[in-house]
C-alpha cells in the first residue's frame, strides 16, 4: 500500500505548529495504525529526521492512550475503535490521511500528536471515588444490585479516559468523560453517601479546567471508542441540578413550627 | 437565591436556564398558533371577525380581577425576560465553548450532529431579528408593509399577506423557527435529564410532531391570505369592538 500522510508536528508547547506531508510505499494492509506510525519514524529516523512523537501504551484498545484525529474524527474512520486497534485494511490504496492531536485549550499539545490529559486525572480526584471501610472483607454479593443498573454502571466504567469525546465536541466538552465517570459510581449502592457531592465537585472541577459546554450534538458518544452512550450525560445534569437545587445544605439545623 | 446563583454561574445551569426560558418560549408559541387559527372561524353576528375579537380580548384579559393590560403586559414582561435570558446564557456558552477549542482542526468530520443542531445559533439569531421586525410590523405597525390599522386583526393580516414578498418571508422565517425547535425541545429534555434511552424514541418523535404541528398552523396563516383562500376584509366600526 502507497499512503499520503499529512501530520500535526510541533516542537513544543510554546510552538506554533503545522502540518507536514510525508508519503509511505512499503504500508501492509494487516498493519496496525501504529504500526504505520512506528515505520514512517523509522523512515524518518534513518532520513535524520525527527520522528513524530505520538502517544501508545497497550496496543490492545484499554488504556486510552493512542489519542490522534484520524481525517476529522477521533481514533479515525471505524467506530467503537480504538486507534491501535485500526489497521492499514481500513484505509484504500493511495489514501491521503489527516493526522492531528485532540484539539482542546485543557488538553495543551506537549509534542506533534501527544496531548497533555491531565486536567481528566483533576476531575477525577475532584470526584471520581467511593468511601470505603477498613474493616473486614465483606462477603461477596451481600450488597443487593439490580443486574441492569449494574450493567448500565459497567457500560460507564467502560471508560478508558482517551479524551476523544472532547476530541469529538465541536464545543471541547468533557460532558460524557465527566458523567460516564460519576455514573458509575453514582449508580451503584456504595457510591451513594458522596452522589450528589460528587455530580457538584466533578462538574466544577471540569468547568474550571477550561472545557466547554454540551450542546446536545451527541457527537461524542458517535466517536467514542466504547460507545458510551449521552444518556449518562442526562444523568449528570439530573444529579447536578438536584445537587444545586433540591438536596439540603443543612440538613441538621433547628425548626420551627406555626 | 444563593442556590439559584451558584446554579447560573455552572455551565450546566446556564444550559438548564436555556432549556427553562426554550419551554416559556415553546409556550407562548403554542398558544400564539393557537390564537392565529381563529383567523379561519369567520366572523361574529355583527361582522367582526373572531381575530379581531381575540386581540381585542388579550387587551382585557384579567378585567375586572386585574386592571386592563395588566395580564397583557405581565406575559410580555415574562417573554420579554425570557427571550433576553435565553440568548445571554447561549451567547456565554458559545464564548466559552469558542475559548475551549482555540485551534481547529485541519480536517473535521461530522458522525452524528444534525444540521438543526449545528445550525441553532444562526437559526436563533435569524429569529432574534424576526421578534423585532414581527413586532414593530403587526404590533406597532411601524413598519407598513401594506395598509395597518390598530384593531382591525384581519384587515392588517389581509393587507400584508396579500403582498407575495411579505407572506413568503414569514413563511420562511416560520420554517427556520421550525428547524430551531426540531433540535431545541429534545434537547431541552436532554438539558433537564429527563431523556433516556427507554423515552428517546418518543420524546424525539414527539418533538418534531409538535414542532410540525405548531410550523404548519403558523404558516397556514400568510398561505392562505397568499393563495386567495380567505374571504374579504371586514367592514365595521371600530367602537363595536372595543365598546364589547
Amino acid at each position: 500500500m502507497r499512503i499520503k500522510l499529512h501530520v500535526w508536528r510541533q516542537s513544543s508547547r510554546s510552538d506554533k505548529g503545522h502540518m507536514e506531508t510525508y508519503e509511505l510505499d512499503n504500508v501492509v494492509a494487516e498493519m496496525s495504525f501504529l504500526e504505520m506510525m512506528d515505520t514512517l519514524n523509522e523512515k524518518l529516523t534513518v532520513e535524520g529526521k525527527e520522528p513524530v512523537a505520538f502517544d501508545h501504551d497497550c496496543r490492545e484498545g484499554v488504556c486510552g492512550m493512542c489519542s490522534m484525529v484520524i481525517n476529522g474524527e477521533a481514533h479515525g474512520p471505524k467506530s467503537k475503535t480504538t486507534t491501535c486497534q485500526l489497521y492499514m485494511r481500513h484505509f484504500d490504496d493511495g489514501a491521503e490521511i489527516f493526522i492531528e492531536p485532540w484539539r482542546a485549550s485543557a488538553f495543551p499539545v506537549v509534542r506533534d500528536l501527544v496531548v497533555d490529559r491531565s486536567a481528566f486525572d483533576r476531575i477525577i480526584q475532584a470526584g471520581g471515588y467511593v468511601s470505603n471501610h477498613s474493616g473486614p472483607k465483606p462477603d461477596p454479593n451481600s450488597i443487593p444490585i439490580e443486574p441492569s443498573v449494574a450493567e448500565t454502571a459497567l457500560d460507564a466504567a467502560t471508560c478508558i479516559g482517551c479524551g476523544a469525546c472532547v476530541a469529538a465536541c465541536p464545543n471541547g466538552s468533557a460532558m460524557l468523560f465527566t458523567s460516564a465517570k460519576a455514573s458509575h459510581l453514582g449508580m451503584l449502592p456504595q457510591g451513594q453517601p458522596e452522589r450528589f457531592d460528587r455530580a457538584k465537585s466533578m462538574v466544577s472541577q471540569m468547568e474550571s479546567e477550561g472545557f466547554g459546554s454540551c450542546r446536545n450534538y451527541a457527537e461524542c458518544e458517535a466517536q467514542c471508542p466504547k460507545g458510551i452512550s449521552i444518556a449518562f450525560i442526562g444523568r449528570l445534569n439530573s444529579d447536578f441540578l438536584k445537587a444545586s437545587l433540591v438536596e439540603p445544605i443543612d440538613r441538621r439545623g433547628d425548626m420551627k413550627a406555626q | 437565591m444563593n442556590r439559584i446563583q451558584t446554579l447560573y454561574k455552572s455551565i450546566i445551569g446556564k444550559k438548564v436556564i436555556a432549556a427553562v426560558t426554550g419551554l416559556i418560549l415553546f409556550g407562548f408559541l403554542l398558544g400564539h398558533v393557537a390564537g392565529n387559527l381563529k383567523v379561519f372561524t369567520g366572523k361574529n353576528a355583527e361582522g367582526i371577525p373572531h381575530i379581531d375579537e381575540y386581540g381585542q380580548f388579550l387587551k382585557v384579559a384579567g378585567e375586572p380581577l386585574l386592571p386592563a393590560g395588566a395580564l397583557l403586559w405581565g406575559a410580555r414582561l415574562v417573554l420579554l425576560t425570557s427571550v433576553i435570558l435565553h440568548i445571554t446564557v447561549v451567547v456565554q456558552l458559545a464564548m466559552l465553548s469558542a475559548e475551549a477549542r482555540p485551534v481547529s482542526y485541519v480536517k473535521s468530520k461530522k458522525k452524528a450532529a444534525s444540521l438543526p443542531a449545528l445550525w441553532m445559533m444562526f437559526s436563533g439569531s435569524l429569529i432574534a431579528g424576526f421578534i423585532v421586525f414581527h413586532i414593530l410590523h403587526f404590533t406597532t405597525g411601524t413598519i407598513q408593509l401594506g395598509a395597518f390599522e390598530h384593531g382591525y386583526v384581519y384587515n392588517n393580516l389581509r393587507s400584508s399577506f396579500s403582498n407575495p414578498f411579505v407572506a413568503g418571508g414569514y413563511i420562511f422565517v416560520m420554517l427556520v423557527i421550525g428547524v430551531h425547535l426540531n433540535h431545541g425541545v429534545w434537547s431541552m429534555f436532554q438539558t433537564l435529564g429527563i431523556d433516556n434511552p427507554d423515552r428517546n424514541q418518543f420524546l424525539r418523535t414527539a418533538s418534531t410532531a409538535v414542532t410540525m404541528a405548531i410550523i404548519l398552523g403558523f404558516i397556514a396563516v400568510p398561505a392562505s391570505f397568499l393563495f386567495g383562500l380567505m374571504p374579504e376584509a371586514a367592514n365595521y366600526a371600530h367602537e363595536l369592538l372595543t365598546g364589547h
